[in-house]
């Protein structure tokens, strides 16, 4: 016994065609109004470079690493991060800061190496929520490419957000989609 | 002696003439295939090519491009003179229909009539029938030299399929010529200028009651031209591709663009038999040339009729992406069993009329 599963069934007609039916015409003219009331529709494309679909608030993208306002690295590669992350896909040595550094890391200990390989990664955004010195968010931004796979393993160089002393437009961007991320969180 | 004999301006004329011809049905087949993309495209909710060049006009040119920069490929097991041969014979036939087309009332160079006509032969039509009948020798040799099975199949099909619908074709078209009582192609057109309803009512479709004698028409020309809903030579679902599986580079190119060619030919065919040529409706040239001039009219006359022929290019492409393909016993039923009857049919009620009225 069937099922049924909507109201919008239809019981098949299993009736032999009449003759119009069989001069096929009808029917073809039909599709063919059909057809061009497609031809004259609004086109659903998006023109995928020049124009983005606009993304939900709580999308996460690629890892960006933060800096405070005057440019100095807020990681003090604690390593809460690689321990949060279900994927494995943070690794970081740290480094103590020496003297006249004072300008470049926050902390008196800073991630001399910090590396996020982009093909593990599942961004999930726990890295975020497990940072203590609102360090590492997730971004906007998404489809890296790459030719090799060892490119897709980004530098701590590739994920620092610009330095607002030599670059203030792009660290307020960058600022932005942080506090788009921390409402988020 | 002999060459002051020898008429230079008649020989220049012709030769640039069929110069423009040539051109211009190859521009138009190249523009098809863009607009063969584009009308695909927005039937199917898409926008279709639109990055080389504004709206993706380049299109045409970069694919030309690719093609001619592709490796050629002529396979060991073919026999290689037929295999160059197809696409050479596919191209010419396709190009050599335009021949005896009227394309507009007669420019007048200083003190030269220079009709818009490659050949006003006196059996113009017959003409059309027989280069279109050799179109099919290039699809034969094109699959047969390929020595594919796929190839060899495609090319039995799409012969079958047009020597079936040619004789359908030429049923509906005796209709046409029992109206005119000529087989020259100006003929045909003049007997369709002027007349009431602003000329639309001399015209063979309406005029001369040829509604059911068109539809068989139109639906043979789709038949002839091998496109869908009768592309049963070329299926790529059923046959790799038909007859052009073995053909790489510009040997493809021609295949595909003889089609568009002769898609373009026969919409200027179907209108100059059925929808009065390059009358322009509701205009009466004559009083017009008067006014602007008998080289400004030819012009227009001629744009009317290339307006007519993209008109019937964009219905074909419109049917093709809405119909799908038949298979092949119901290409033949359709073919042997309901038009060729109702060609005749066709023809014997036109005769009656004709006879009737003439008495």
């Amino acid at each position: 016994m069937s099922v049924q599963l909507t109201n919008r069934s239809k019981p098949v007609d299993r009736r032999p065609m009449n003759w119009v039916e069989r001069m096929y015409l009808v029917n073809i003219f039909k599709g063919m109004a059909i057809t061009l009331k497609h031809f004259f529709k609004k086109k659903p494309t998006i023109q995928y470079p020049e124009e983005t679909r606009p993304f939900s608030k709580v999308f996460r993208g690629l890892h960006i690493l933060n800096r405070d306002e005057e440019g100095r690295e807020r990681c003090t590669a604690c390593g809460l991060c690689a321990v949060a992350c279900p994927a494995e896909a943070i690794t970081m040595e740290a480094a103590e800061r020496q003297e006249g550094e004072e300008q470049l890391y926050r902390e008196e200990k800073y991630a001399a190496k910090y590396e996020i390989n982009m093909l593990r990664c599942i961004f999930c955004g726990y890295c975020e929520e497990a940072c203590p010195k609102d360090a590492i968010y997730l971004s906007q931004t998404f489809t890296p490419s790459n030719y090799t796979r060892k490119g897709f393993i980004y530098k701590k160089e590739d994920l620092l957000i610009p330095n607002p002393l030599t670059d203030p437009e792009g660290f307020k961007k960058a600022q932005g989609e942080i506090q788009q991320a921390k409402e988020t969180i | 002696m002999f060459l002051l004999a020898i008429d230079w301006f008649f020989i220049i004329e012709k030769l640039l003439l069929i110069a423009a011809i040539v051109t211009l049905s190859m521009v138009v087949a190249m523009y098809a295939t863009y607009g063969e993309r584009k009308v695909a495209a927005f039937i199917q909710d898409r926008i279709g090519p639109n990055r080389a060049g504004p709206f993706g006009l380049f299109q045409p040119l970069a694919d030309g491009g690719k093609l001619f920069f592709k490796e050629e490929i002529i396979p060991l097991a073919s026999s290689k003179f037929l295999f160059i041969l197809g696409p050479m014979l596919a191209m010419i036939t396709a190009l050599l229909t335009s021949a005896v087309v009227p394309w507009g009332t007669a420019l007048k160079v200083g003190e030269h009539v220079v009709p818009l006509q490659v050949a006003d032969v006196n059996i113009g039509i017959l003409y059309v029938f027989g280069v279109v009948s050799l179109g099919v020798y290039g699809i034969m040799l094109g699959g047969w030299a390929s020595n594919n099975k796929f190839s060899l199949l495609a090319a039995i099909r799409g012969a079958s399929q047009m020597v079936s619908y040619e004789l359908a074709m030429g049923m509906a078209l005796i209709a046409v010529l029992m109206l005119t009582g000529s087989l020259q192609m100006s003929t045909i057109v003049e007997s369709q200028r002027g007349g009431a309803l602003g000329g639309l009512a001399s015209w063979n479709i309406f005029g001369g009651g040829q509604i059911l004698g068109f539809l068989i028409f139109f639906i043979c020309a789709l038949a002839e031209c091998n496109r869908t809903p009768f592309d049963l030579a070329e299926a790529e679902n059923e046959l790799n591709f038909g007859y052009h599986q073995e053909y790489s580079s510009m040997k493809l190119g021609f295949f595909l663009f003889a089609e568009y060619i002769n898609m373009f030919i026969s919409g200027v065919i179907m209108s100059t038999l059925y929808f009065g040529g390059y009358d322009i409706p509701f205009v009466n040239e004559a009083a017009l040339a008067t006014h602007i001039g008998q080289n400004w009219v030819a012009i227009l006359t001629f744009l009317c009729l290339f307006a007519k022929a993209l008109i019937f290019v964009f219905i074909f492409m419109w049917i093709r992406w809405t119909v799908p393909r038949f298979r092949f016993d119901q290409l033949m039923n359709l073919g042997w069993k309901r038009l060729i009857p109702l060609a005749l049919l066709n023809m014997i009620i036109t005769a009656l009329v004709v006879l009737w009225l003439k008495k």
